[in-house]
């Protein structure tokens, strides 16, 4: 048995498959769903937890990328340090995903980790280094 | 007409009227310029963003036996700090790194820890390694030095700043096809997003264009204490374009500043690193102006969408020195998150930021109704656009 956590990038071409749903009918994989949204840019992202056969996993994680679905593993959490974060702004439009927002009123900027990806895009371009990975 | 001493007697008796540079915009859409100028005797301004000219310098008192540090060498940990003066004077410099950070040899460098950062740890209080060796002389015979050091045992600490506080910034974008990595942060390659580095129209020189009020000697919050100008700031270029309403449209005027560093405070300087450029001091500056006629209130009133500023291209352009201007947009339009180059939607960020710069102006507003901060006036003005003072390029003159 395996169990990871992965996030699926899908093109929008895509959007309407039942891709996922095909993950337990075809291939006898448990999926549950953590988050999923559309980025900005159109682009579908899921995160997923997955069980399954290792067996089964392997063809499961082929026919997605057959699909031309883009696999990331996710073993990480992205946390902000509040007390580092000066609001400068700067991390907004590296952020893939929408999860790093500013106010338009306050300018403060907000991090959404239920949209957060980890993809760290952000993490060395802090300035002040508030945005961290923990494993 | 009010005079600076007249606006000093209602701080100390607690009646001054004071705003920040955006409250004062709305008070003149109200109210009207002439109305606004009567009711209004100082608006505070604020910006918060890296500033890499900035710098402390130390008088760390004498070992016993003496030890000459002036013309040898002294690290705050492990960072370098200039050491040509006397036998106990060191200054540090905020882009400093130790010997042993790899820079740009690992691409892109991460910067972790630089001067600024010792800076920021000092002002929080916190113990810093100092090692320094000298040549030892028969006054100062003692030729190497480690010990702990803490700013409240310092004799002198002071911040003391070549070139801060710009009068306007460019926007920085990436017209090549790889990503770039910039002192205005990481650009995507293909105009893939923008950054800018002002606080528009919270900005100190913005709001007196033309440095009527802001001069050497004019008293601010600095560092989240208190500080002066000192000088206009290296590379003070007032000269350049400006709008009607006397606003320049690109990089302009500069300050150089200074304050007692014992007094200030770890969130109003900040260490940041810059990936793949170094390590700069994040600095907040708050300067008041005191209303003295209704032309320095109008001057303070101007907003966002009226302070306009040039697209710029660092993958070529800025690093070659080929002037040349992607196209002008103003600090409403970059607020919005995305302006237009090249017809290519680009998301925006900034460098500065604006939340801080207002909680500067809102605390240097607080300090004077409170009466704890009196103006001063300049004791000498800086160049302004009729000075003919300019910030040249180097003219190489091989040997
Ligand atoms: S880049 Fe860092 S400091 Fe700036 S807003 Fe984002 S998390 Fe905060
Ligand atoms: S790691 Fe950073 S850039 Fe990536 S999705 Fe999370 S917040 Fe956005």
């Amino acid at each position: 048995m395996v169990s990871r956590r992965i996030v699926l990038h899908f093109p929008t071409r895509l959007g309407d498959q039942p891709i996922v749903y095909k993950l337990a009918k075809d291939f006898n994989l448990q999926f549950n769903i953590l988050k999923a949204f559309i980025t900005p840019q159109e682009e579908g992202l899921m995160i997923l937890e997955l069980k399954g056969k290792s067996d089964d996993y392997n063809k499961g994680i082929e026919y997605l990328q057959g699909c031309g679905v883009q696999i990331q593993s996710l073993s990480q959490d992205v946390i902000r340090d509040e007390s580092k974060c000066t609001h400068c702004g700067i991390c907004v439009p590296i952020c893939p995903t929408g999860a790093l927002t500013v106010d338009a009123h306050t300018r403060k900027v907000s991090f959404h980790s239920n949209k957060c990806i980890a993809c760290e895009a952000c993490i060395k371009i802090c300035p002040t280094r508030a945005m961290e990975v923990h494993f | 007409m009010k005079t600076i001493k007249e606006i000093n007697e209602k701080i100390k008796n607690g009646q001054v009227v004071a705003v920040t540079a955006d409250e004062v915009i709305d008070l003149v859409a109200k109210k009207g310029v002439k109305k606004a100028a009567q009711e209004v005797d100082v608006v505070t301004t604020g910006t918060f963003g890296p500033m890499c000219s900035s710098g402390a310098y130390f008088n760390i008192g004498h070992s016993k036996p003496r030890i000459k540090i002036g013309a040898g060498t002294c690290k705050f940990n492990d960072v370098p700090a200039y050491t040509g003066f006397a036998a106990a004077d060191i200054y540090l410099g905020a882009t400093a790194l130790p010997d042993d950070d790899p820079r740009n040899k690992v691409y892109p460098g991460e910067f972790k820890y630089g001067g600024a950062h010792v800076i920021q740890e000092l002002v929080a209080g916190k113990d810093v390694r100092l090692e320094a060796q000298a040549y030892g002389t028969d006054c100062y015979p003692r030729k190497k030095l480690e010990t702990l050091i803490n700013i409240k045992d310092l004799n002198e600490a002071v911040l003391f700043n070549i070139r801060n506080c710009y009068q306007n910034y460019n926007v920085a974008v990436n017209l090549s096809d790889r990503p770039i990595y910039t002192y205005m942060g990481m650009l995507k390659a293909n105009l893939g997003n923008a950054s800018y580095c002002s606080a528009g129209q919270l900005s100190p020189l913005l709001k007196d264009p033309d440095y009527r009020t802001i001069g050497i000697g004019t008293k601010i919050f600095l560092g989240g204490g208190i500080g002066y100008v000192a000088w206009q700031g290296t590379q003070h270029n007032p000269g350049v374009a400006r709008k009607e309403n006397g606003v320049p449209q690109a990089p302009a005027g500069t300050l150089a500043v200074i304050g007692d560093l014992k007094q200030m405070k770890p969130e109003w300087l900040v260490g940041v690193s810059m990936l793949g450029y170094g390590v700069s001091l994040g600095v907040g500056i708050g300067v008041p102006i005191p209303v003295l006629d209704e032309e320095v209130v109008k001057a303070a009133a101007v907003r966002d969408e009226e302070i306009y500023t040039q697209i710029t291209d660092y993958s070529e352009s800025y690093p070659q020195m080929i002037p040349g201007s992607l196209g002008e947009v103003n600090y409403a339009q970059l607020k919005t998150g995305k302006i237009v180059v090249r017809d290519k939607q680009v998301p925006v960020g900034s460098l500065s930021s604006y939340s801080r710069a207002r909680e500067i102006a809102e605390e240097l507003k607080s300090w004077i109704k409170k009466g704890d901060f009196l103006l001063t006036d300049p004791v000498a003005q800086i160049p302004n656009r009729e000075s003919g003072y300019v910030f040249k390029a180097l003219k190489e003159r091989p040997f």
